[in-house]
């Protein structure tokens, strides 16, 4: 009988046979990587409407985190400040002037535009997420943020993924701090830090008990 | 040689398992001819009726992906309505092929080579059908991969406790031993096709599917090694895939539900309407496709048996859950059964028992097992009983611990059309396995006849025969 197929076709089932396997855990490690917000949110950056840096306020002016997002310990959202905040300081100062920059956030101050500031961290709808409680357990503001007083433009520093905020429900000690440190963007590169104990911090009155359960975010 | 009274008799004398003492050619022409003419309008009538009903699947899903589950009847109490009902029904129909191919073979039932690859590729076309549905009952189909363990940025896991999992795993690992075993099982009869094969590009396809086999005697002990290997490996999943899905029910706290009778009751029932739907099948395709003598009145009958002998099984289970739920002295679940026999669905119970208990002892009848006409009409109504039963197990859901919630079920149109789809997806199936592969294992079917036996010579007429002489001889002189 003639030979239909030449002889290296042989290998085509055990390659099949091979491959497939391989192939699989491929795509699995493919959605597994690169579509996780790991891969696909950190780092995201923004242009902003104006070039406000948070490096120059928060870090060299040294101006509290709740100066201007001054909701955060009472209300699930951080408040983006209203443009009198700005203008507390800047109607005086003419500080950043020189260069215009400060131009627009006066022009929207006088009703002559609006700012439209692009939000960075994102979570979906359907994640329930509260600021105050978080602040009242004692976890600080650069834990998720980064350090946002290094940053001239604000970056996404944590993936925000579900998996990312079990890792700290389930094992919250090493993210907590005294909660007088809340805003301290620098706090665990302090030695007090490394001594810190949450469960004998007197100003604690009850341990965090962060839930696990679908629920607790997915209301 | 016992005297020859009845030609089907297993005790006073067998008649040759294929009638008309056909040659090995004869056996390959016969099922292997069909497939090679090229006009077959039969066949084009059945395909084209059966891919309409395929494309009313096919619109009743992309409906339901547009829509959402709310176009079926599911209301609140009954969350599970006929998804699952379909569910179960398929994958009870895909328990003969197993049950045929794999339990039969270790058994070292002959009989079984006519119809085996009948009755597997039946079970993958009926897992097919059944494995839609937990495919598309999800509501947000493209979360649809949360029923498997991939990891993921969200740390979600199937919940390894659930049934339903369970359920994911003992219906795909089913689905992939019997492709495998149809599959091994076919290799040789795919080369026969290529073999027979004029037209270059058929030779082509048929030779890329019989792996280059050859038919030499290292291939067949290598062929003979994996299929029993593969039997062994299937055996224990006929038991095991019902057991597993009747977990669904019986795993959950609901009266009615919650019985240790569900795994046996299940597979049983399971086997019962599989051998039913073989013989809705075979019945129709042996006398179009002249195959009478391979799928003779013996096989048939022999089917028979085995449906009398799950259908009584099931009728005892009915039974046994009466008896139980007054046994227990729970209110909760005697009041469960005495609904489901005089309730709202009280209609679907009798429908059920009518057909699953009282048909089936038709069979004690010699005369009737051996009548087609019979066999077909009864086997259809084991089809149409054992979907009921899936129904009136569902149904439990209507009549729930809270009066104030419960509520009848009613089919929408949509319910209707995705059953209806089903079916036509199955027979698409069907009748492009009975165009495309050998309907009968050709191989297998030469190895019962009696020239295939060494001792033939001895001048018995019967393969059956000549198989008892030769052990008889064995036995008598080692």
């Amino acid at each position: 009988m003639a030979q239909i197929f030449p002889r290296w076709t042989n290998k085509i089932p055990l390659a099949i046979g091979v491959g497939t396997p391989i192939a699989l855990c491929g795509v699995v490690f493919v959605v597994w990587y690169y579509f996780s917000p790991k891969f696909t949110d950190v780092g995201y950056q923004p242009e902003q409407p104006v070039p406000f840096s948070h490096k120059l306020h928060a870090g060299e002016l040294g101006l509290d985190c709740r100066y201007c997002h001054n909701t955060v310990e009472v209300a699930a959202q951080a408040a983006i400040p209203p443009l009198g905040t700005c203008m507390n300081c800047h109607s005086q100062l003419n500080l950043g002037d020189r260069e215009g920059r400060v131009q627009p956030v006066k022009d929207a101050f006088e009703g002559k535009s609006t700012l439209e500031w692009v939000r960075v961290h994102m979570l979906p709808d359907y994640a329930y997420f509260n600021h105050s409680v978080h602040v009242a357990a004692g976890v600080g503001c650069s834990t998720c943020h980064g350090r946002i007083d290094q940053m001239q433009v604000v970056a996404q520093a944590e993936p925000l993924s579900m998996s990312w905020c079990l890792d700290c429900h389930r094992n919250p000690e090493p993210n907590l701090r005294p909660r007088d440190q809340v805003t301290n963007m620098a706090w665990f590169e302090t030695p007090a830090s490394k001594e810190y104990n949450p469960a004998e911090d007197p100003t604690r009155t009850r341990a965090v008990s962060p839930p696990e359960h679908c629920s607790g975010c997915h209301r | 040689m016992a005297m020859v009274k009845d030609a089907l008799d297993p005790v006073h004398g067998r008649a040759p398992l294929i009638l008309g003492n056909p040659s090995y050619k004869d056996i390959t022409e016969a099922v292997a001819r069909p497939i090679e003419l090229s006009n077959y309008r039969g066949w084009w009538v059945g395909f084209l009726v059966s891919a309409s009903l395929l494309g009313v699947l096919l619109v009743s899903i992309g409906y339901l992906f547009w829509e959402g589950t709310g176009i079926w009847g599911v209301n609140n109490p009954v969350g599970w309505g006929w998804a699952i009902v379909n569910f179960v029904f398929w994958v009870g129909i895909g328990h003969a092929g197993t049950l045929i191919s794999a339990v039969l073979f270790l058994f070292r039932q002959r009989w079984r080579t006519s119809i085996n690859r009948f009755a597997e590729a039946m079970t993958i076309f009926a897992v097919i059908c059944a494995l839609i549905f937990p495919g598309i009952h999800v509501g947000r189909v493209w979360v649809v991969y949360y029923m498997f363990p991939v990891p993921n940025q969200m740390d979600m896991w199937p919940n390894f406790m659930s049934p339903l999992l369970w359920d994911v795993f003992a219906v795909s690992t089913y689905f992939t031993v019997s492709l495998l075993f149809w599959y091994v099982g076919l290799i040789p009869d795919f080369a026969t096709m290529r073999d027979r094969s004029v037209s270059k590009v058929r030779k082509l396809v048929y030779a890329i599917f019989a792996l280059g086999w050859r038919g030499s005697m290292r291939a067949w002990v290598n062929y003979e090694r994996a299929y029993a290997l593969l039997a062994a490996i299937a055996t224990p999943l006929v038991l095991s895939v019902h057991s597993v899905v009747s977990f669904d029910f019986a795993v959950s706290f609901l009266p009615g539900w919650h019985t240790t009778i569900f795994p046996p009751y299940f597979v049983a029932g399971a086997i019962f309407s599989g051998f039913a739907m073989v013989l809705t099948l075979a019945i129709p395709a042996r006398k179009i496709f002249k195959l009478e003598h391979i799928i003779n009145e013996k096989h048939l009958e022999n089917m028979a048996k085995v449906i009398l002998l799950t259908g009584s099984l099931v009728g005892y289970a009915y039974a046994m859950e009466f008896f139980v739920a007054w046994y227990s002295g729970n209110p909760y679940e005697q009041f469960t059964f005495i609904n489901r026999a005089t309730g709202s669905f009280g209609w679907a119970y009798w429908i059920m028992v009518t057909c699953n208990v009282i048909t089936p002892q038709f069979f004690w009848f010699k005369k009737l097992r051996r009548n087609v006409t019979v066999l077909f009409i009864l086997s259809i109504f084991v089809n149409i009983g054992m979907w009921f039963e899936r129904f009136v197990i569902t149904m439990s859901l209507s009549a729930d611990n809270l009066p104030s919630s419960w509520d009848y079920f009613k089919p929408t149109f949509w319910d209707i059309s995705t059953l209806v789809g089903s079916f036509g997806l199955f027979f698409t199936l069907f009748f492009l396995f009975l165009r495309w592969i050998p309907m009968v294992a050709i191989s297998e079917v030469k190895g019962v006849l009696p020239q295939a036996n060494p001792h033939s010579h001895h001048g018995s007429v019967s393969g059956e025969d000549a198989y008892v002489d030769s052990a008889k001889e064995v036995l008598a002189h080692g």
